[in-house]
Formats: C-alpha cells, structure tokens, sequence
C-alpha cells in the first residue's frame, strides 16, 4: 500500500468513527425536534423515523394557547438577562483590578469559582432559602436574579480578567502619559476592546440562568413565576396524562434562547475558560 | 495619605462590587450550611436548633437509605467519568489535526452544551419511553428485542440507562478541553516519536499522552465532582418512577431538607459528600502515582 493509499485510509476510517459519534450526540437531540412536529397518533405508535411523516404544528399551537408557557418564557428571560446585566456589571471594574494589578486576589478568584462548583448544592441552598425568605424575596423573582448573579459572579470575573489580560497594557500607559485620567483611558481605550469579552461574558452568565432550574425549585412556588425550566419539569412530574408532543416543542421553544446566546460564544469559549490554565 | 496607599484604596473600591455580593451570598451561606451540618435545624417560621455536635453523622452511619444513596452515588459517578474520559478522548484525538470539515464536525460536537440540563433529561425520557420511544423503536425494528423494555424503571437497565445520560452531557466539556490539549503538543514531539514508533497507539503513548496528562486528569476530577453533585438530570429521569428511582446523593438530601423539613440532618448529608468527594480523588491520585512510578521502572 502505499503512502498515498494509507492517508485516505486513515481519512475514511476517522470520518466513519466521526460519524458514529455524531449519531450518538445528535440523535436523541434530533428525537426531539421530530417528536415536536409528529401527530399525537404517530408519536404513539413509536416508528423510529426522525422525519414526520405529516409534519404539523399542533404541539406548538397546543403549548402556545396555554397562557403558562408565554408567560414562564417571559420570567425565564427577566431573571436571564437581568441577571446576565448585573454579572457583567459588578464584575468589569474587579476583572479590571484583576487583571491589571498581580496579587492574591486573582488566585483567590478562581479558586473560590473552583471550590465553590465542589460544594454540594445543599448546603448552599438551605442557607439562601433562609435569606430569601428573611429578606423577603422568597416566591419572588428578584431573590432568583440574586442568585443566578452570585453564582456567575466568579465565572464573570474569571472570563473577563482574561480578556482584559489580552489587550496591551502599553495602550494605556501611553495613554495616561498624555495625560487622561484612568477612568478616561478605562472608558475610551479599554471599554471598546471589551465589547467581544462582555458579548461573551453576557452570554455566558445567560445561558447559566436561563438552563437552571434547582434554585428555581426551591425558592419558586407559585406557578405564575415560574421560569420555563421548572414549568418544564412540573409538566413532567405531572405525568399521567401528558401529551409528549407539547411537551417536546416547549422544550423545543426553551432551547433556542440557550442554542442563540451559545452561538455568540461557542467560538471563544475554550480560550475563554482554559486559556490561562493551558499555557500557566 | 501616600500615593501607594490611595491606589491600595482605589483597587479595593473596585473590587468591592463583585466581592461583597459573593461574601454575602455564597460564602457566607456555605459557611452557614456547614455549620447546620451539626445542629438539629428543622423547617419551620422561626428556625430554632441546638448545637448537637456530631449526632446527624452518627445517625448517618446506621442510615440504610443514606449508605445506598452514597453508593449509587460512586457507581454513577466513577462510571459517568471513566467512559465519559474514555469517549471523550477518543472523540477529540479524532477532531484533532487537519481535515476537510473539521470545523463543522467540532461545532456539532458541542451541542449538548447548549442544551438546558432539563431538556436534556426530557429528550433521554422521549429516547427511553417504554411504548413511543426511540431506543425501544429501534431494537424491536431490528429484531433485538421483542417485548418493550421500561428503561429507567426495570432493575438492571435503570443504572445503565442513566449513566448514558450522564456520559453524553459530559461529552461537549471534556472533548473541548482535551482537544484544547492536544491542540498545545508540540508537532514534533509526535513526530519524532512517529520515526521510533509504528503504530498510532505507540506514538500517543510516548508523545501525545505525557503532555496531555495533567489537563486530563484534572477534567476527570471535575467531571466527577459535578456528576457525583448531579441533581437536575437524574432527578428528572427518574422523579415519579415507583421501584427504579436512582437516588443519588443530592436527591437523598434534597428530600432530607425540603420534604421531611430536616435540615441540620440535610446539611449533614452534604458534608459527608464532601468528605467522600474528597477521599476518592485523593484515592484515585495515589493509584495514578502508583501507576506512574511502575511505568517508569
């Protein structure tokens, strides 16, 4: 055989283990989306086709003229991006100092964003649900931005520390050399550069709130609040009697706002989440 | 008051926004939650408890639904990240190099990140419904089997069933950050081990292997940690399904806290979690030095 033969082999063989691969990822995603556009009778009789054979939109009228849905939508994407504003604001000037002036505080960051994943969900929750309740946020919408803000917040200054690592300090050395304030060079130097690292950052803080759904859980009841992933989950602990193909188009529906603010990152996440850790 | 002193000042000012926040809400309450962890604090209007030292652990010890929890907590877990690694690996050496459609095969790669964790438990219940489902469509199609199996209720499947759910969310994370690795070995190193070596699995082993090593074990240990924390997937998949629950740790002490009202005795659980957390990676790093000391005999 020789060399030539030998690279193609390789080639075909990789695109086949590929594939495969990519049929195990994608195909319960794509049951889903076929789910979401099959008939109640086709759905029952469990033919293992992904293409519906009279592709409908019932389930989505069906789960649309429930007032429920809209309005879950419409909680889940307040506390989202409310949450997501707060994250990126309280941390820019920290991520600033962060990533400007060498010290402990760094260190301490990430590893509190570590330490703090490693901590089973209970023992912090026990503790919030006390505060809520006490501050008088429990069953109320402003105790879950809290939260949501206060579990992206070392995540956020972690992403962003490194992004205003990348842009030359010498930018605005100069720049104060001729005079401008720090805030002025903050504001006219650093602040247009940022611009992709708070897309992203945005982004990231997002998807974090708009996908949770244990805090929501537990410091959530009344069902007019509640955000779409837990109106989701009480839809299936309901059971008995649910109709899968609502159910599989408001999952649909709960999906793309996550699938869209993923987009924006997908890109530059691994640099944004590992970069410092690969090369220190 | 000196130029130094005034910047010490500045800094702290900015960083007070961010910090604050986090002190409040989630240092201090974990530091309270461990705290409970020795106290008999019940729900309730007004939460009184006494300190009773170290009674929730005794009473864990002899807790049989507790000591199966932690259990059926290792065995998901351990399995979720070995196959999850094992998958992973194999998936980004794969995506690794250069070849036409690269990019398009990475970006499906990466979508069940983007999928929210409760759809994702929603799409595995559609794939494992007993009568409509795709997994049982499928094998009755081809002849594998002939009655309808209830995946994540009958014993023997139920484990299985989820460890695959686990293992496919893993994927996304773990393939990116080890691709991220592969994508940082030197070129030549693998070329020069290419020279000495025939076959592929002798140049990883030499090249590639040793300088991916340290970011793989610590995705591994990461990606135990969060499957042995798992709530949200394994909560779904199995909520309401009578003889099969798989209840896992987080569930058990969920239930602790939020149905029986007990949460000195929830928080209890939690430490212990920690500490079992914490004595199967430090486990888990002695076999590796072992390991590593005889390969280099």
């Amino acid at each position: 055989m020789t060399r030539k033969q030998k690279k193609m082999l390789f080639l075909a063989l990789r695109y086949v283990l590929l594939l495969m691969m990519l049929v195990f990822i994608l195909s319960p995603a794509l049951w889903l989306f076929s789910t979401a556009f099959k008939g109640q009778q086709e759905i029952l009789m469990g033919v293992p086709s992904f293409i519906p054979e009279e592709p409908t939109f019932d389930n989505f009228i069906a789960a649309f003229t429930e007032q429920s849905i809209f309005r879950s939508a419409g909680n889940s994407l307040f506390v989202s991006i409310s949450a997501a504003v707060m994250t990126v604001l309280l941390s820019v000037p920290a991520a600033y100092v962060l990533a400007r002036f060498k010290g402990a505080a760094s260190k301490i960051v990430l590893g509190w964003a570590i330490l703090a994943q490693m901590v089973p969900f209970i023992l912090i929750i026990i503790p919030l649900y006390l505060i809520v309740i006490k501050a008088g946020f429990y069953n109320n919408l402003l105790g879950l931005i809290l939260v949501y803000t206060v579990w992206s917040l070392p995540y956020a200054l972690w992403m962003l520390r490194n992004f205003i690592m990348a842009i030359p300090v010498e930018l605005e050395e100069s720049a104060s050399m001729d005079g401008a304030s720090r805030l002025q060079v903050i504001r006219s130097i650093i602040a247009p550069l940022l611009v992709p690292g708070l897309v992203v950052t945005t982004a990231f803080a997002f998807i974090n709130s708009w996908n949770e759904f244990f805090f929501a859980l537990v410091l959530i009841r009344d069902p007019e609040i509640a955000p779409l992933s837990l109106l989701i989950v009480r839809f299936i602990g309901a059971n008995e009697g649910v109709r899968l193909g609502p159910l599989a188009a408001t999952a649909l529906v709960a999906t793309i706002p996550s699938v869209i603010a993923f987009a924006f990152l997908q890109k530059r996440l691994s640099g944004a989440l590992i970069g410092g850790a690969v090369k220190g | 008051m000196n130029k130094s002193k005034s910047r010490n000042m500045a800094q702290t000012m900015l960083l007070l926004p961010a910090v604050l926040p986090v002190i409040f809400f989630s240092v201090a309450p974990i530091g309270y939650g461990l705290f409970l962890a020795f106290t008999n604090a019940r729900a309730g209007n007004n939460l009184q408890f006494e300190f009773t030292g170290l009674e929730n652990f005794q009473r864990l010890m002899s807790d049989t639904p507790f000591l199966e929890s932690l259990r059926i907590g290792i065995v998901w877990a351990v399995s979720v990240t070995l196959i999850g690694l094992f998958v992973s690996l194999f998936f980004a050496v794969l995506l690794n190099g250069d070849f036409p459609g690269r990019s398009f095969f990475r970006s499906l790669a990466v979508i069940p990140w983007a999928i929210p964790p409760v759809v994702i438990a929603l799409m595995w219940l559609l794939v494992y419904e007993p009568t409509s489902g795709l997994l049982n469509a499928v094998l009755t199609e081809s002849g594998a089997i002939d009655k309808n199996i209830s995946w994540l209720i009958q014993p023997g499947f139920a484990m299985p069933a989820a460890i695959l759910v686990g293992v496919w969310a893993t994927i996304p994370q773990t393939t990116l950050v080890i691709l991220a690795a592969l994508q940082g070995v030197p070129r030549e190193l693998e070329e020069a081990a290419s020279i000495d070596r025939a076959n592929v699995f002798g140049v990883f082993k030499v090249a590639t292997w040793p300088s991916i090593k340290r970011i793989v074990y610590a995705i591994a240990t990461l990606d135990f940690i969060s499957a042995f924390n798992n709530f949200s997937i394994v909560f779904i998949l199995t909520d309401g399904s009578p003889g099969g629950a798989i209840r896992l740790p987080a569930i058990f002490a969920y239930q602790q806290a939020f149905e029986f009202g007990d949460f000195g005795y929830a928080s209890a659980v939690g430490v212990a979690m920690i500490l079992v957390m914490s004595v199967s990676i430090a486990l888990a790093f002695r076999v590796i030095a072992r390991g590593g000391e005889k390969a280099n005999d």
